[in-house]
């Protein structure tokens, strides 16, 4: 569905992107994750057809970005950080103006609030709203015309954790009906829950790809147990016979209060390729 | 086309909601209800307060209600979600300009309440050529900046010459030689005769040329800045 291929971008004498390849398939959710300044928000307009790049190939649907019809954007929904509402006009008028525009029936706004959860708001002004629901509000202006690819910059950052968890229901719901969602995030547990596939980026280049899983596993080095003792003390252990052989009697006597294995997230790996945070502003 | 009627419509609905362009609507028409009521003084020309304010309605309403909504749209980036759903920028362009000039038609058919028979005609014409020409100002301007605020500062110099201008020049006659080059001045002078058949010549040209520079001046902001 989505086709990148040494897709160049530069801003003056910047290299925002170097050369990304990528390949997404119908029906998956695909999670570009990177620190702040990474150009994933580039990447995103670029792959919008919203900013020009320099050298490549981008494909979206099997055409080129810069070839699609006005038949094919209707297939597309795209939201990003900096889109704004009609803040003084309230949440019905809103997706109004957007049903019109697609040509839908306005008997489906209240059905996408209610989907939303903003049924009960749709005679307030988006200005009243609060960031939660604006966010959600702007969703369904990205799902009222039943897209097939959906865009999401960063659908969730500054959101608390319960509008997060709504809006992380709302994508998967989507993904379930059948629609390719590509998303960009920098919070990696984000990314885990919601990602069938996943990019690393940094810098412009993507540093690794893949399903999250497998990326976390793969970059399970140290292997390590660590346990918290009755004691109050705290060790770890590498994966051995010998240290088996110590748990085993740390079992018997009663002395273990918790132990885990250390399983890298995508934080950890991101930090071991790069040797940066992804949070890091 | 269907998509300028959406966006007329959208800013329909948003009239009554932003103030701050609700006022450039009404202010003239008001104010001239009011002081053609109220001010009686003798030898005061017929309908001073109407054409005075009519000429200033022309250079201020359209110019900053146009800029001021394609700039805000811009900063908002609503804009380039309309874009993004397939509306063109004429499309949009066109839907501000006709909701502008048929709201201003309104105000200046309130103003007009003072004329009689075919004076209201061609009041109205004169009335609606200025604001045409008004809009494709505002359209540079909004096209031009990125914010309301940038918008603000460029279209406040322009609507004080255009809309001052015109007023100053009957107390002083340096200015009034200088403001002849703008079309608010022309329409002035159209509207105190109020004759489609006495126009000079003079008054063609000067027409002509503003409208000509204008365009150009859209032309050029358009493609260099687009509606992006
Ligand atoms: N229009 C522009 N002109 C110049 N530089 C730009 C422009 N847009 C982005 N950049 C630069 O490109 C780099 C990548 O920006 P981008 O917005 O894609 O990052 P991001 O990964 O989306 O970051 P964030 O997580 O903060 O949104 C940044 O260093 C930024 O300064
Ligand atoms: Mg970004």
């Amino acid at each position: 569905m989505i086709h990148c291929e040494d897709v160049l971008k530069s801003f003056g004498d910047k290299n925002v992107l170097n050369g990304i390849n990528l390949d997404i398939e119908e029906g998956q959710i695909f999670g570009l994750l990177g620190p702040s300044g990474a150009g994933k928000t580039t990447l995103i307009k670029i792959l919008t057809n919203q900013l020009i790049f320099d050298s490549g190939n981008v494909k979206v649907m099997g055409k080129p970005v810069n070839k699609l019809t006005g038949e094919d954007k209707k297939k597309i929904g795209i939201m990003m950080d900096s889109f704004g509402l009609y803040e003084r006009l309230s949440c019905n008028d809103n997706l109004k103006i957007f049903a019109d525009i697609y040509g839908i029936s306005h008997s489906c706004i209240s059905e996408i609030l209610n989907y939303v959860g903003l049924g009960e708001a749709g005679k307030r002004a988006a200005s009243k709203l609060s960031k939660g629901m604006q966010a959600r509000l702007k969703l369904a202006r990205v799902f009222m015309h039943n897209p097939k690819i959906i865009f999401l910059d960063e659908p969730t950052s500054g959101l608390d954790p319960q509008s997060m968890k709504a809006i992380h229901k709302l994508i998967l719901e989507k993904k379930n009906m059948g629609c390719t969602i590509f998303l960009t995030t920098h919070n990696m547990e984000e990314a885990a829950a919601l990602c069938d596939n996943v990019a690393l980026l940094n810098e412009g280049r993507i540093v690794e790809c893949g399903v999250p899983e497998e990326i976390c596993r793969k970059y399970n080095h140290q292997k390590t147990l660590s346990m918290h003792l009755a004691s109050g003390e705290e060790i770890e252990l590498p994966h051995n016979k010998e240290a088996a052989e110590k748990i085993f009697e740390l079992l018997k006597k009663g002395m273990v209060e918790t132990i885990h294995s250390s399983e890298p997230n995508l934080e950890t790996v991101f930090l071991e390729i790069t040797g940066r945070k992804l949070e890091e502003a | 086309m269907r998509n300028s009627l959406i966006i007329i419509k959208k800013q329909l609905k948003d009239t009554l909601k932003n103030r701050t362009i609700l006022i450039q609507f009404i202010l003239f028409p008001i104010m001239t209800l009011v002081m053609e009521n109220a001010i009686r003084i003798e030898g005061m020309p017929e309908l001073f307060f109407t054409k005075l304010f009519s000429v200033m309605y022309i250079g201020m309403a359209p110019l900053t209600s146009v800029a001021a909504i394609i700039s805000e749209e811009k900063e908002k980036n609503t804009l380039r979600v309309m874009m993004m759903a397939n509306v063109k920028p004429l499309q949009y362009l066109l839907g501000v300009g006709i909701y502008v000039w048929t709201i201003c038609m309104i105000g200046a058919g309130v103003m007009a309440t003072g004329f009689r028979g075919r004076d209201i005609l061609t009041y109205m014409c004169f009335m609606g050529v200025g604001f045409v020409i008004s809009i494709v100002a505002g359209a540079c301007v909004g096209i031009f900046s990125t914010s309301q605020m940038s918008a603000t500062s460029l279209v406040m110099p322009a609507m004080m010459v255009l809309s001052f201008a015109p007023m100053l020049s009957m107390f002083n006659e340096r200015i009034a030689r200088i403001s002849q080059i703008f079309y608010t001045q022309q329409l002035r002078i159209c509207l105190d005769t109020l004759s489609l058949d006495s126009i000079e010549k003079e008054t063609y040209i000067v027409m002509a040329v503003n409208i000509v520079i204008l365009m150009v001046l859209f032309c050029i902001t358009y493609k260099h800045k687009g509606l992006e």
